[in-house]
């Protein structure tokens, strides 16, 4: 049961976006993130979802798979539309019952907002697919170095999230023997209502805690034994470096903003509200 | 040259109250005097908290002598700017298999050790392909860790402090949470490492089958070496080694009853084939 949560649900194929230098894709993520609140048209969509159909080509993803990522935000996709729809007063009134008021700029601000939230999932669900979560931390480490400068501990909480995702499993796998264990001696983990079932996750949490801080403990005398001494004067044994794919997909990203950017505002092409 | 040397080597634990005020200090070690020569294959034998393991830990400089000295490769390892020298020439490896693989992926875990010594990425990658060929584990090398069995996790464990290139490998209990298989497999890996790079070998352990090949045995007991000498020569004392609550092979037990009943059986059995090709002599 917990075991089949992936963090990061990396998705293993063979494509150009899995092999791309995971620092492009972080900021490429984030520039596409904002591009997505340049612009408020049409024109603007169409050039971003020939964009996304695109990356979502060269990631050799199924489009099934991505959707599938969609089903949580269900219900904040729901109540974003439902608010955003009845609540903005903006222009000519399109339906009008009781207290419902649909306006024109109503009906247009909750169309927007449902299609930029669900490029925004799929945009940034598209990283986490083709990224494993060790070249994640990884990119992040090399992309945040420079704060280093003003003790950030960078390379402190790369280390710290690497590790936590290779515990991630065995933890896991120790939660449903401590829950079996406890379940034999008569513990009741299922009826009652939610305070009792709280109450009843104690006698789970409290070893399970308790042998996390052993497994840490252990964890960190290996390390040392391995002659661990932190960030300074340590070598790595993948370096990131950049390669010609990589300043290709910067250039193709920053051609993509600046495009979405001009079309947005300055195509006039006009659909009925839209 | 002695690889490890120890000179009334002493180790205290403190005890302390709720409040975590000194009450007292508990010897975990009692003037213990070692010495492993290059090369050599050597077990350390003792029941639970006997302090076998206490004295690994200080092999490898995560534990310092409270009194008397431990040399590792000829340096004190009570000296500070010798800490990651001494770690470097002593690699160790750990009883849970779990708790010692940090990488998330084989070939990064086994890469780790060199990283952290800031080995030049080109070589780092030649010593992990090195090391995981040498123990058996170059198929598994882009797996993850939580995939593979006890007994080749730690293989993995082994290959990481190989990468390292240390003189001597120090494995502290390596086989006491494994199953029979996983048990063989990383004795048979130890053993191989030991043919082909001729590093120095100190096996820790509580079960008396895993040295019938070594050099040579110290057996501890509440802290101190009550007795040293080849597996040939510490076998043959059945009675004492059951004193110290250790299980004597059944080979070896067997012997000792035989000869007991009056049969000319030579001491220090350890195989089952010497013992059988030995009956088969009688008629």
């Amino acid at each position: 049961m917990i075991r089949d949560i992936t963090i990061g649900q990396y998705y293993p194929a063979k494509s150009v976006l899995h092999r791309l230098d995971p620092r492009v894709k972080l900021v490429s993520t984030l520039l596409y993130l904002i591009s997505l609140f340049l612009f408020r048209s049409i024109p603007g969509y169409i050039v971003a979802t020939l964009f996304l159909a695109g990356i979502i080509r060269a990631s050799r993803v199924p489009l099934k798979h991505i959707v599938k990522g969609l089903k949580p935000i269900i219900m904040l996709l729901l109540i974003t539309v439902i608010f955003n729809l009845f609540l903005t007063r903006d222009g000519a009134v399109l339906f009008h019952k009781w207290i419902f008021t649909i306006t024109e700029g109503g009906l247009r601000t909750a169309v927007y907002m449902a299609v930029r939230l669900i490029y925004l999932i799929i945009g940034s669900s598209l990283m986490t697919f083709t990224t494993t979560p060790n070249e994640l931390t990884d990119g992040i480490e090399k992309l945040l170095y420079p704060l280093n400068k003003i003790h950030v501990p960078v390379h402190e909480v790369a280390m710290m999230m690497s590790i936590a995702l290779r515990f991630i499993p065995i933890l896991s796998e120790e939660t449903d023997k401590i829950m079996k264990a406890q379940i034999a001696r008569g513990a009741d983990l299922e009826s009652g209502n939610m305070i009792q079932r709280a109450k009843s996750m104690i006698p789970i949490l409290v070893p399970l805690f308790v042998s996390a801080f052993r497994r840490a403990n252990d964890l960190a005398m290996a390390m040392e034994a391995r002659c661990y001494r932190g960030g300074e004067g340590r070598t790595k044994m993948k370096p990131l470096c950049y390669r010609t794919r990589d300043r290709i997909a910067y250039v193709v990203v920053i051609v993509y903003v600046i495009s979405v950017f001009v079309v947005g505002r300055y195509v006039p092409l006009k659909v009925w509200i839209f | 040259m002695n690889m490890i040397q120890t000179e009334k080597l002493i180790f205290e634990y403190e005890k302390r109250d709720e409040e975590g005020n000194v009450i007292g200090t508990s010897r975990a070690i009692d003037e213990v005097d070692i010495d492993v020569k290059e090369g050599q294959f050597i077990a350390i034998l003792g029941h639970n908290g006997s302090g076998k393991s206490t004295l690994a830990k200080h092999m490898n400089a995560i534990l310092v002598p409270t009194e008397g000295t431990i040399w590792v490769d000829g340096r004190d390892t009570k000296e500070p700017q010798e800490l990651w020298n001494v770690r470097q020439s002593a690699g160790m490896v750990f009883q849970n298999p779990d708790n010692q693989i940090i990488g998330t992926v084989v070939e990064e875990d086994v890469g780790f050790g060199p990283e952290n010594l800031g080995v030049p990425t080109d070589e780092i990658w030649q010593r992990v392909e090195d090391s995981l060929k040498a123990v058996g584990m170059i198929a598994y090398r882009h797996h993850s860790p939580n995939k593979l069995s006890g007994g080749q996790k730690q293989r993995v464990a082994i290959a990481g402090v190989v990468a390292m290139e240390p003189k001597c490998i120090v494995l502290d209990e390596p086989t006491a949470m494994l199953d029979p298989v996983g048990r063989k497999e990383v004795l048979k890996t130890v053993k191989k490492l030991r043919e082909k790079k001729k590093v120095t070998v100190i096996l820790i352990t509580h079960y008396m089958e895993e040295v019938i090949d070594a050099d040579k045995i110290y057996v501890m007991d509440h802290g101190h070496v009550v007795m040293q000498g080849t597996p040939r020569e510490i076998f043959s004392r059945v009675d004492e080694l059951k004193s110290y609550r250790l299980d004597v092979p059944q080979v070896t037990l067997l012997a000792d009853e035989l000869r007991r009943r009056g049969l000319s059986v030579p001491e220090g059995i350890l195989r089952k084939e010497e013992l059988v090709e030995y009956l088969c002599q009688l008629d």
